[in-house]
């Protein structure tokens, strides 16, 4: 049995997202969208660290090599930046 | 950090031994000019500037983009970003093929991967985006100067175009999201302004940085109509501002690339999203953002983002009414903090002020500060 109408919350996302969502599930097995939202949910908060925005672009900057890195900076003081 | 829109910052150019090949190969694709435009949106897309865009857009996300403000993943993006065929031959390409995009000097700075090749009604897209099918629009009158075919892919950029002007100010997204990482900022404003700069700009801006860490000013430098102030006349003003008027240490000047469209509230929410991408976290919105003429009311670009969720825009819009210097107050104010009529504000209309500075006359300093106005006054002597 599922949890209670009294432990679930409404989420809002827009349509045009329902409505894309819907096409991606036929056939794979999830019931619904809601279904589906709860799966990929779940699956994210798991992973706090690659949930967080904030943290996927501080990966983001971190991808970057130390050469990289290094260039911008130098660039950024070359142009007076830094 | 603010993530960027989408959640990454993508960076569509390729180098070493990949862009060696793919410049030989080049050399033996159909080559398709771009315009002034084009050439701005794919210079934004491939630095990362326009994530989630990973090339022109294809039919099903401009159709999506026309109809909805939102990409086909979702995704809230409110202006079609496209590229036009420019002769039957091209008209006639077919999806698979890859083309070179090349400049006015014949160079090929990118490859697109054809998806997409579709006819548009210029009309419709004109009414939906810019909200007026008007000749005297200067939007509308871009659409119909185009093919109304669009090729639609993504790109690889090969070559950085040329620039010859503004070098020292040309920022990349993740160029000032490096630089404010090292300056500590966390919240950060970006400015955008294609017009000079007033004392009412100088207002807003001063009002936000009491309570952000910095300011990027970032002044539109691509594509505008012919009786704008040019890019350069405005980067003197804002140069000289800035030395005398600005805590140098919390203010970041650098040229956005973009042409304008003149597309009023939709081109606010571009603009905001697309300044996410460089890093703000807030984006500051004034009276007729982007707007030109009578097409929009006065805050139709405020309005605008009430039709999103703030999470799906995420960068903080600050709405800002008309600023103006009232003497009563002795000091710049809104008709939100001044209470006196308007026989007590300093207000002056673009061409006044454009018509006294070709009479040699200074506009007041509560209007405009001296040193703009010399700047200014000088290039309207000049015909500039």
């Amino acid at each position: 049995m599922g949890p209670e109408p009294a432990d679930m919350v409404t989420l809002k996302i827009p349509r045009p997202l329902y409505e894309r969502l819907k096409q991606l599930i036929e056939g794979t097995g999830f019931r619904s969208v809601t279904e589906f939202a709860i799966y990929v949910l779940r699956d994210l908060s798991s992973n706090p660290a690659a949930a967080a925005g904030e943290q996927e672009d501080k990966e983001a900057v971190s991808r970057m090599t130390v050469a990289e890195l290094k260039a911008i900076r130098d660039r950024l003081k070359e142009l007076g930046y830094l | 950090m603010i993530p960027p829109h989408g959640g990454k910052l993508l960076d569509c150019t390729v180098s070493g031994a990949e862009r060696e090949k793919l410049a030989q190969d080049a050399d033996r694709m159909p080559q398709i000019p771009l315009t002034q435009r084009e050439l701005a949106d794919l210079e934004m897309i491939a630095c990362g500037a326009m994530s989630p865009l990973k090339g022109f857009m294809t039919e099903a996300d401009y159709r999506s983009v026309v109809d909805t403000m939102r990409l086909t993943n979702g995704l809230v993006w409110s202006i079609p970003v496209v590229f036009s065929a420019k002769t039957k031959e091209q008209q006639g390409l077919k999806p698979g093929a890859q083309v070179a995009l090349v400049d006015d000097a014949g160079h090929a700075l990118a490859v697109m991967a054809l998806e997409s090749r579709y006819e548009v009604d210029p009309d419709y897209e004109a009414q939906m985006v810019l909200r007026t099918t008007d000749d005297g629009h200067p939007g509308v009158q871009y659409l119909k100067s185009i093919s109304p075919v669009y090729l639609g892919g993504d790109i690889r950029l090969i070559r950085h175009p040329e620039h010859r002007d503004f070098a020292r100010y040309r920022l990349e997204p993740k160029e000032t999201r490096v630089l404010f990482d090292a300056k500590g900022w966390k919240r950060i404003a970006a400015f955008q302004t294609r017009n000079p700069i007033h004392r009412a700009h100088e207002y807003l801006q001063k009002c936000v940085m009491e309570f952000t860490d910095g300011l990027l000013i970032h002044p539109l430098v691509g594509e505008t109509k012919g009786d704008d102030i040019p890019a350069d006349v405005r980067m003197r003003c804002y140069e000289a501002l800035l030395e005398k008027y600005y805590q140098r240490d919390r203010v970041v000047l650098s040229v956005f690339p973009a042409a304008m469209r003149y597309g009023g509230p939709r081109e606010a929410i571009f603009h905001a999203l697309v300044r996410k991408n460089y890093g703000c976290t807030h984006f500051i919105v004034g009276r007729d953002h982007a707007g030109v003429g009578d097409y929009y009311g006065t805050y139709d670009a405020h309005t605008i983002f009430g039709e999103f969720e703030p999470e799906e825009i995420d960068i903080t819009p600050l709405f800002f009414d008309h600023a103006f210097y009232c003497k009563r107050c002795g000091n710049m104010a809104t008709a939100k903090t001044c209470p006196h009529d308007k026989e007590d504000h300093v207000f002056l209309s673009g061409r006044k002020v454009r018509q006294m500075l070709l009479e040699g006359k200074m506009p007041p300093p509560e209007f405009t500060r001296p040193e703009v106005a010399e700047i200014l006054g000088e290039s309207a002597r000049k015909g500039q």
